[in-house]
């Protein structure tokens, strides 16, 4: 903790990586799940869960061995937690939906390089309690699954006219290509950013003062 | 035009051209070209050139308005997006996927990039590479220019509903279809079956195209209309044709059984149109002198290598993009002489040696 620097309430810990530092919207880390498997809304969310699952585990375990692991090799030591949860989350998958492990392919056992998880870890896991570290990863964790639903929701309706499965438009839909397209993955990103951004400014501009005055 | 306060240094001499004039000017020149494009394909052509300009400056307003801009549309810049985008589009088309397109040409194309004369591509390209990538079918979906009762009904697919698909067009082609039609662009003919469309096609406007590519004398005058009056940078159209046609050459007489005559090359498909309206964009093209001509030597070549090589037919809208991407680049390799100074630029760049290059 910063000398004279207040500490967050759990509340203000837990919404931080809702809507403050989303990892999706805000510190734009993990693009490479969120751009690659977002082409539909259940593809999106199974990516988010996994992801928090492992954020979970791994922030658990890095919280409670923090005073123990050595400064040299902590990196490693994160790798080797987070790899291990992964493996997990990896049979998981096969074992509940065969489909599902297939639509997402690599990019489960990519999970081990996601920045957010190894950012977490080395940020805020390994600084504070296991309390205190489980409920920020817990926000962050919804956060991540907000912004990939954000994302494979808008993907799947235009991409597909469906959501969950289930179309919306009739069997005329003309599905737009471009939506399930890699292209279409940056303009849908990049719009939602765009919103975030308007919203924050907006927020400031309106003579609220900006959250960040607040906690100082 | 956004402000009336201009700073400058002298010499303060006006040509008497604002943006309003320029645009207004170049509106004038697309009027007869749409006009010619509803002669040949009745009321859906109508519809689509007025779906895409409302949709276009409607989205300017819009934009502008939650950018703070002032709204001006008096400008006339998203009007003329609008016409240029309809122009591009084939003529069954549906007016929904229309204001898709003027949509995204105006919202990603220019709004983004902070409004007229920041944007880094064509708005109008910008949407047709949208939808083309969205709506594949529909966008290479042909009919007939001149078919019967033109006026009086629409192509089917035109008033397609929105978000859905547009009805299968072969049975109504082939009741309008007039002799000899067979759906695809003479570029598509060339390069699936191998036959060359008649040079008369193009210049009465019988071939297959867009609604606004099928006659490229008229573009041509249009274009001159506006070059005779300054508005528009005659050394690309030049450029951009000389080079299509130069390298069309060169593969017509390396293997004339393959390759198409350099003037089919130069009168197929949106080739015409593009050098004159598209690549001569003001705020995407180089403006030094030895820029403007590299750029337009670029977009010729890189469209011919597009048509016979890539596996699209038509290769004009990705080549403005290139070339519209590369303009700032060439502007500043290639930076004019100035009286009493040094050399600059590509020439000296590659004359010094590599580690003295700035």
């Amino acid at each position: 903790m910063i000398p004279g620097r207040q500490e967050p309430t759990r509340f203000e810990e837990f919404m931080e990586g809702i809507w403050k530092q989303n990892p999706v919207f805000v510190m734009v880390l993990g693009m490479c799940p969120a751009l690659a498997v977002t082409v539909s809304a259940v593809n999106a969310l199974a990516m988010g869960l996994a992801t928090t699952f492992v954020l979970l585990g791994s922030t658990l375990l890095v919280s409670l061995m923090r005073k123990w692991v050595p400064r040299e090799v902590r990196i490693a030591t994160y790798i080797v937690i987070i790899a291990t949860f992964v493996t997990v989350v990896d049979y998981l998958i096969a074992a509940i939906s065969l489909a599902l492990y297939e639509a997402l392919g690599a990019f489960i056992q990519l999970i081990v390089v996601n920045c957010i998880i190894l950012g977490r870890a080395e940020a805020h896991a390994s600084r504070n309690p296991p309390g205190r570290a489980l409920i920020n990863a817990t926000g962050m964790g919804i956060g991540f699954t907000i912004g990939l639903f954000a994302l494979g929701s808008v993907r799947e309706i235009l991409g597909a006219g469906k959501l969950f499965g289930v179309a919306l438009f009739g069997p005329e839909f003309q599905p737009w290509v471009i939506m399930v397209l890699p292209p279409g993955g940056f303009f849908v990103l990049g719009a939602w950013l765009l919103l975030f951004n308007w919203l924050k400014t907006r927020g400031a501009a309106s003579g609220k003062p900006a959250e960040a005055n607040v906690h100082a | 035009m956004t402000s009336r306060i201009e700073l400058r240094a002298a010499p303060h001499v006006s040509k008497g051209a604002s943006v309003e004039r320029i645009m207004f000017n170049v509106v004038v020149a697309l009027l007869p070209i749409c006009a010619f494009a509803v002669v040949q394909y009745g009321l859906s052509a109508l519809a689509l050139i007025v779906t895409t300009t409302l949709t276009c400056m409607a989205s300017e307003r819009l934009f502008n308005r939650l950018a703070g801009r002032p709204a001006a549309l008096s400008d006339w810049s998203a009007a003329i997006t609008g016409l240029l985008l309809a122009l591009t589009l084939p003529p069954a088309f549906p007016l929904w996927m229309a204001a898709v397109a003027g949509f995204v040409a105006i919202a990603l194309g220019k709004a983004l990039f902070g409004g007229i004369g920041y944007n880094v591509f064509n708005p109008a390209l910008v949407g047709r590479a949208f939808v083309q990538a969205a709506f594949p079918a529909a966008i290479t979906t042909w009919v007939p220019a001149y078919y019967d009762g033109r006026f009086t009904a629409f192509i089917p697919t035109t008033l397609t509903a929105p978000l859905m698909t547009p009805p299968n067009l072969s049975e109504w082609v082939g009741r309008h279809a007039v002799d000899g039609f067979t759906g695809a662009t003479p570029m598509a003919r060339w390069k699936f079956e191998n036959q060359i469309a008649e040079v008369g096609d193009f210049l009465s406007g019988m071939a297959t195209a867009s609604v606004g590519e099928t006659s490229a004398p008229l573009i041509l005058i249009c274009g001159l209309f506006l070059a005779v009056r300054g508005f528009l940078d005659w050394r690309i159209p030049v450029a951009v044709l000389g080079s299509a046609m130069l390298l069309a050459l060169v593969f017509h007489l390396a293997d004339p059984g393959r390759y198409p005559p350099p003037v089919f090359v130069l009168l197929s498909g949106g080739l015409v149109l593009g050098a004159v309206f598209m690549a001569t964009d003001m705020a995407t093209s180089p403006v030094t002198p030895l820029g403007v001509w590299l750029y337009g030597a670029l977009i010729g070549a890189l469209t011919v290598v597009i048509r016979y090589f890539g596996g699209l037919t038509e290769g004009v809208m990705y080549a403005i993009l290139i070339g519209n991407a590369l303009a700032p680049l060439l502007d500043q390799l290639t930076p004019p002489r100035v009286f009493g100074q040094a050399r600059g630029g590509l020439r000296d760049h590659f004359r010094r040696k590599p580690e003295t290059r700035p």
